[in-house]
């Protein structure tokens, strides 16, 4: 049973692995042939590194990334804040809308937010995608900061308006040194879904701002290209480096600050956006 | 006191603002489209209609539309076969091991899930590794034809939601108490009736969480059916996806989205009724 067991576990983590791997391995192919190895060659990384629209496309991506990241985070913080600690009119319809938008389909969002753009004239491209990747990030930076902000303690907010702070200065002071482990896993879930979306972006790009997965999406949509395979471990290391170095400081963070408290699992997940 | 609090007056305004106009508006304009006529310069036409309704009846629509939601409910119920005995089995080893595993299940997601798609592509192709491996084993004597199948277009899709079914799924394992399942067998349950009657409906809130969380996202994925399927398997995003893009009919790909924004609320209310009917039994139980 035991064995059985073990055999499984080991079987579906083979198929987690194995395509990513093969993916790896082909990268340093030496042959054009995608599936025929040909012996060790860094061939399809000097040519990543001479592709000067891919390397354009990545730092778009990028910038995109991080700036929907950065303002996401922002609001939605700010929301998570409000809606844990007032009571305002309307506070239901705007959960309400919030799950909307993380439980619909994603294209759904897209051709609404298409229709929205052509409409009211702005142009699509950067700030287009930016409005759009900032609007799918905000309900799970939300959903994010508000499951640590349950864990908070509110008296502590009283002191410090007891001592004279204001509201604003509270928060600054208070409130948020304690919640940042959550406020930076949401920064780092927005930025992941931000750079792996496809189906929003196809729709509100525009000629003058091409990003990388639009770009590997004409890629690999009609054949198999090994500078593709380059791409990808390119992208898996850095990620890889991006997710350990997260964990480190969210648990030295939380390790200071002797909090035991459980992260959110979808403070972990990027969902198919 | 509550007026003179700028702060939270600004918060609050701001997060209205950004959701009505990136939410409620946009959502309201593709109702709007969707009752109304395709036109080639401005997109749509002001003139009241349903007939972009009574297109989808036509048998070609309906048909893609059933096929995706076959195909999305089939990824579904992989998933969940497959992902309901990895998360019991992990949630059973000691405590040291556990977040490893969960974070291994994770870290493949944590990539591009259309590099993930490509990669599925490699090993499915009629000379890809799949075959070769095959072939060189003396299993078959001719290239199966993987790529461009139905079959292809599921497991792409498996192979990008699994851990949508495997991590809420686990969570309910983590809560299960193992003393539970001992009082039920101390009782005399073997182990089918113990599961049928302890663990099932104790882990039932993961099961449909987990489904949710893979079916919608499966409706919509067009790039996988664009990667794997060929142009013949098609999902309601691929057409959704066409009309906007290609064909330019608005009230068309308006109105298909409607109906499947109508059939994921049903399902939505569906997993409601049947969460709540789980808490209630169970607290019935609780009280017998």
């Amino acid at each position: 049973m035991r064995w059985l067991k073990h055999g499984y576990l080991g079987l579906v983590y083979l198929l987690l692995y194995l395509p990513i791997a093969v993916l790896v391995v082909f990268s340093f192919n030496a042959s054009r042939n995608p599936y025929r190895w040909q012996g060790l060659s860094l061939e399809w990384y000097a040519r990543l590194w001479d592709n000067d629209a891919l390397i354009q496309a990545a730092l778009n991506s990028l910038l995109l990334a991080t700036s929907a990241a950065t303002l996401s985070t922002l609001i939605g913080t700010l929301t998570a804040i409000a809606l844990h600690r007032y009571r305002f009119r309307g506070k239901r319809i705007l959960n309400g809308m919030l799950f909307v938008v993380m439980m619909s389909p994603d294209i759904v969002l897209a051709i609404s937010l298409l229709a929205l753009f052509i409409l009211i004239g702005v142009q699509l491209g950067y700030v287009s995608l930016l409005l759009a990747h900032i609007t799918f990030c905000l309900p799970f930076v939300v959903i994010t900061v508000y499951a640590r902000l349950s864990g908070f303690n509110p008296q502590m907010l009283e002191a410090a308006r007891d001592l004279g702070a204001t509201d604003f200065r509270a928060v600054v002071t208070v409130l948020l040194p304690i919640i940042f482990p959550a406020v930076l896993a949401g920064w780092l879930l927005g930025f992941t879904l931000s750079l792996d979306d496809v189906v929003v972006s196809m729709f509100v790009t525009g000629p003058t701002f091409e990003i990388l997965p639009l770009r590997i999406y004409s890629m690999v949509r009609l054949g198999i290209k090994p500078e593709v395979n380059a791409l990808a471990t390119v992208l898996l290391i850095l990620s890889l480096v991006a997710l350990i170095g997260s964990q480190y400081l969210l648990t030295r963070k939380r390790g200071k600050k002797h909090e035991n408290s459980e992260e959110h699992p979808v403070g972990h997940l990027p969902a198919e956006r | 006191m509550k007026l003179r609090n700028p702060f939270r007056t600004a918060v609050v305004a701001l997060i209205w603002a950004w959701m009505l106009l990136f939410v409620f508006l946009p959502n309201l304009l593709v109702i709007v489209a969707s009752f109304l006529v395709r036109d080639d310069v401005q997109f749509v036409r002001l003139e009241a209609s349903l007939q972009s309704y009574a297109r989808l009846l036509d048998p070609v629509y309906a048909g893609v539309f059933l096929d995706s939601l076959g195909m999305a409910l089939t990824t579904t119920l992989v998933c969940l076969l497959i992902g309901y005995p990895f998360a019991y089995a992990v949630s059973r080893l000691p405590a040291r091991v556990k977040p490893l595993l969960i974070f291994l299940v994770i870290l493949p997601f944590w990539t591009n899930s259309l590099v993930r798609t490509y990669a599925m592509k490699l090993l499915l192709a009629t000379n890809g590794l799949t075959n070769q491996a095959l072939l060189g084993l003396g299993v078959v004597d001719a290239p199966l034809r993987m790529l461009y199948t139905e079959g292809a277009v599921i497991a792409g899709l498996v192979y990008v939601l699994l851990p949508f079914m495997i991590l809420p799924l686990y969570a309910v394992f983590e809560q299960l108490r193992a003393d539970l399942l001992e009082v039920s067998s101390d009782l005399g349950a073997e182990r089918w009736r113990t599961f049928r009657y302890v663990v099932l409906p104790l882990t039932m809130p993961g099961v449909l969480a987990g489904c949710l969380l893979v079916l919608i996202p499966a409706v919509g994925m067009f790039y996988v059916a664009d990667v794997l399927g060929g142009a013949k398997h098609l999902l309601i995003g691929n057409v959704i996806k066409n009309q906007f893009l290609d064909a330019r009919d608005w009230p068309f790909g308006a109105a298909a989205s409607i109906v499947l924004t109508l059939a994921m609320a049903l399902l939505l209310y569906a997993y409601y009724l049947s969460a709540r009917m789980v808490r209630r039994r169970s607290a019935d139980d609780a009280l017998a």
